[in-house]
């Protein structure tokens, strides 16, 4: 007899079916086929390389990535041009973007504005084609919201419009938008708030990049003077309709967070059983070992989190708010540690700009703030689950 | 047994018609508690994955839960697993393992029935992490083995009629080979129970004493010397055994918890807030960590997670017990008693919060102390190299001790 037989004993239970936790064949294929793809550009080495030539956005690997395997569509249905997949299977996407720090903008445009698109009315001519357009993967779209907005909190955008569709305001920190197409702007409005496309070529839109902490995710400025909005959604859905997307994008958000996590757990295993000091494998020393068991039990239970939030939004469960902020929450300071034990226990190469792990500790810290830090998702679970502050 | 029944397979709708058969023959009401069990080990629907004739049908082990959902909707006792959990989760694997036809047949029905309870002989004062160090010996005479040492954190001894034993056999061999398994009699003159108190007040645990147990070589488990092997797998079924089981969403430690804040407002401060909603958070992920093992182990593709759950476990129960023994302020200065007796069942969620605290030290101590789990977690998961040893090669008895 076997563990495995012991837990499975287990199935004696009244709970209800849970989440489906696992990988499915299709996931699996579809995980293959990016990983395949991102270790042909030459993973985090070629990733450095770009950021040293002052290229943070690799236009071609998007086209591959977009077009090619399909992966710009997996939110939308196939009806409306999409691949009629889910948020499981981008997931699987963002786990590999995660692992090769890859700097597509994938989360802001497949996820965000996509999903953002989805809750608008799809029988709307501008919405269909634009919402074509990002699942084909020829057209980037991005939310013009501050990276660090959650999915809970208070929704004031710093946009208005005038009678005639043209927007004034300025938005900080907008993930992507240097490379994007067209703009989603949320825009407050009298009762609630409305969503606007801009093309970033119009007139009276200036985007001014900032230098990022985080390289492969590229922030801006964005200033609207006057430019001309076309109005995508009124405040009857236009709320639920941002507030879906930044719900996706945190749940999802989890998934590459683990991807980076991954990453530095592997890259750290395979260096202390090379690295020899003292005459022997620095990986043999328990006070290393102890952490870096440690740090595997956090990247397990990371990814039960993370495709628990997953199937919740794929499912459309009602335990969606709790399960992403619970994968919020638990998975953004697990590819922080991740991040920092791997540095650290590199020793001196850690520090260096040639060794590939600032990279993803700069991705891990960045998006440890990214829609919504820990302490925020936190605060939002206080209110779901009736643990209420003092 | 018909040639018609056998060539049926052994599937859920299978084990419903033979559960029904069993109840006609012995309707739970009219039944005693004993013959009812006897008769449910005779059917094969006692833990249906054993082997046939040993109170099992060869079926897939989830299919136990249909006998039972079936037996319990028809009111038939069961064999109060609470009670003999160390016989059904470590003796019964390692017998049906290792075991003789004979041992099989004589010892698993009446451990199943709860007829006799079995209990176990490892740990020694001086063999804990280091359990192949043990010192207990066993030396041959005749046809017996004569026994002599000391075992500790020994639960139920003295309620067991048998105890699952290691011994050295050969301290002239290094310290893994020389020992041997043997099946132990607990009424044996030479074996003398003691209650070992510890830290909550209650003696869940006893000393037992062996000066000179005979024990027959037809009750040694496995080839002589080959006993740390043979321990094996009863180790990996108490590991599984503590942190392993499906959950709901507060179902532990953490519900008592949360129930406390729910029901004590005038006890909340912003602190205490923050860190239960940590706690809330990581005990929510480690619960999904062991839904998602479940999971995979019913689709056969069993993950290394189950190494690291009783790690999260553990933690998790420590930190959550303290949080609330904190939470409760001038509740959380008094003891419900030091001389509690304690019950046979043993919970970890039970009694008061102050009996939740100091039980909880012991969960990162039983069953493989945290800090040995995470070094197998490193060598056999992560596969970094063990640490230099001078142990491994020696005689046990020239080792330091």
């Amino acid at each position: 007899m076997t563990d495995q037989q012991t837990l499975a004993d287990a199935t004696a239970s009244e709970l209800p079916e849970g989440p489906d936790l696992l990988y499915s064949e299709p996931e699996d294929d579809l995980r293959a086929a990016v990983r395949s793809l991102l270790a042909d550009r030459g993973g985090p080495a070629a990733v450095l390389a770009e950021l040293e030539a002052g290229r943070t956005h690799d236009a071609a690997l998007w086209r591959s990535l977009a077009t090619d395997i399909g992966a710009a569509g997996l939110l939308v249905p196939e009806k409306l041009g999409g691949q009629g997949a889910g948020p499981r299977e981008a997931a699987v996407v963002l786990e590999e973007l995660g692992r090769a720090v890859t700097p597509v903008p994938y989360l802001t445009s497949a996820v965000l504005a996509v999903t953002a698109l989805l809750g608008c009315d799809t029988g709307q001519d501008e919405v269909a084609r634009l919402l074509a357009a990002l699942a084909a993967g020829e057209r980037i779209g991005v939310l013009a919201l501050p990276l660090p907005t959650a999915p809970a909190g208070p929704l004031e955008p710093p946009v208005r419009a005038g009678a005639d569709g043209a927007l004034l305001g300025t938005v900080a920190s907008v993930a992507d938008a240097a490379a994007a197409d067209v703009l989603l702007v949320p825009v407050r409005a009298a009762d609630g708030i409305e969503l606007y496309a801009v093309d970033t070529d119009a007139p009276g839109l200036h985007i001014e990049t900032v230098t990022p902490l985080d390289l492969t995710r590229p922030l801006a400025r964005v200033t609207f003077d006057g430019a001309a909005g076309r109005r995508l959604a009124g405040s009857d859905r236009a709320g639920a309709a941002v507030r879906r997307a930044l719900l996706t994008g945190a749940g999802l958000l989890a998934s590459e967070q683990l991807g980076i996590a991954e990453w530095c757990l592997t890259e750290l295993v395979e260096y202390t059983k090379q690295r020899h000091q003292f005459g022997r494998p620095v990986g043999s020393f328990q006070a290393l070992k102890h952490r870096m068991a440690a740090l595997w039990l956090e990247v397990v239970s990371a990814r039960a989190a993370a495709r628990n939030a997953a199937d919740a939004l794929a499912t459309d469960s009602a335990d969606a708010p709790v399960a992403v902020a619970v994968a919020q929450a638990y998975c953004a300071p697990v590819a922080v540690r991740a991040a920092e034990e791997c540095l650290q226990l590199h020793g001196g190469i850690g520090m260096t700009w040639e060794h590939p792990v600032h990279v993803f500790l700069k991705r891990a810290k960045s998006d440890e703030i990214a829609l919504g830090a820990p302490g925020r998702h936190r605060a939002s679970l206080a209110e779901l689950v009736d643990l209420t502050a003092p | 047994m018909t040639a018609e029944t056998t060539a049926r397979p052994v599937d859920a709708e299978e084990l419903r018609r033979r559960t029904a058969e069993l109840l006609a023959a012995h309707p739970p009401a009219t039944t005693e508690r004993l013959d009812f069990l006897r008769a449910r080990f005779a059917a094969g629907l006692a833990w249906v994955h054993f082997p046939e004739g040993l109170g099992g049908l060869g079926a897939p082990r989830a299919l136990q839960a249909v006998v039972d959902e079936e037996l319990a909707a028809a009111g038939a006792p069961d064999n109060d697993p609470g009670r003999i959990g160390i016989g059904l989760g470590m003796a019964a694997p390692t017998i049906l393992r290792y075991g003789t036809e004979e041992q099989r047949q004589r010892f698993l029905p009446p451990l199943w029935t709860g007829e006799e309870v079995w209990c176990q002989l490892f740990s020694e004062p001086g063999a804990g992490s280091d359990l192949a160090g043990l010192a207990t010996r066993a030396v041959r005479d005749g046809d017996s083995w004569v026994v002599d040492g000391q075992k500790v954190w020994t639960s139920g001894a003295h309620k067991s009629r048998w105890a699952i034993l290691i011994a050295r056999t050969d301290p002239d061999a290094p310290k893994h080979r020389g020992i041997t398994y043997f099946l132990c009699d607990m009424t044996d003159p030479g074996v003398e129970v003691r209650p070992l108190r510890q830290i909550t007040g209650e003696a869940e645990f006893n000393e037992v004493f062996l000066t000179g147990v005979r024990i027959p070589d037809s009750r040694r488990l496995g080839e002589v010397g080959e006993g740390w092997k043979v321990a094996q797998t009863t180790l990996m079924n108490e590991r599984v055994a503590i942190g392993g089981n499906r959950i709901p969403r507060e179902g532990g430690m953490i519900g008592v918890a949360a129930a406390d804040w729910r029901e004590r407002p005038e006890l909340r401060t912003h602190d205490l807030h923050q860190r239960l909603l940590r706690l809330w958070v990581e005990a929510e992920v480690a619960r999904l960590t062991g839904e998602r093992l479940r999971q995979q182990l019913i689709q056969g593709q069993p993950g290394p997670e189950g190494s690291g759950m009783k790690l999260s476990f553990a933690r998790l129960a420590q930190e959550i017990s303290g949080w609330e023994v904190e939470f409760l302020a001038e509740d959380g200065l008094t003891y419900d008693s030091w001389t509690h007796t304690g019950s046979d069942v043993l919970s970890f969620t039970g009694r008061e919060a102050g009996y939740r605290y100091l039980r909880a030290k012991g969960n990162s101590i039983e069953g493989g102390t945290s800090e040995v789990l995470l070094n197998i977690v490193a060598e056999r998961v992560l596969g970094l190299p063990s640490e230099p040893r001078t142990d491994k090669d020696v005689a046990w008895k020239d080792l330091p001790r």
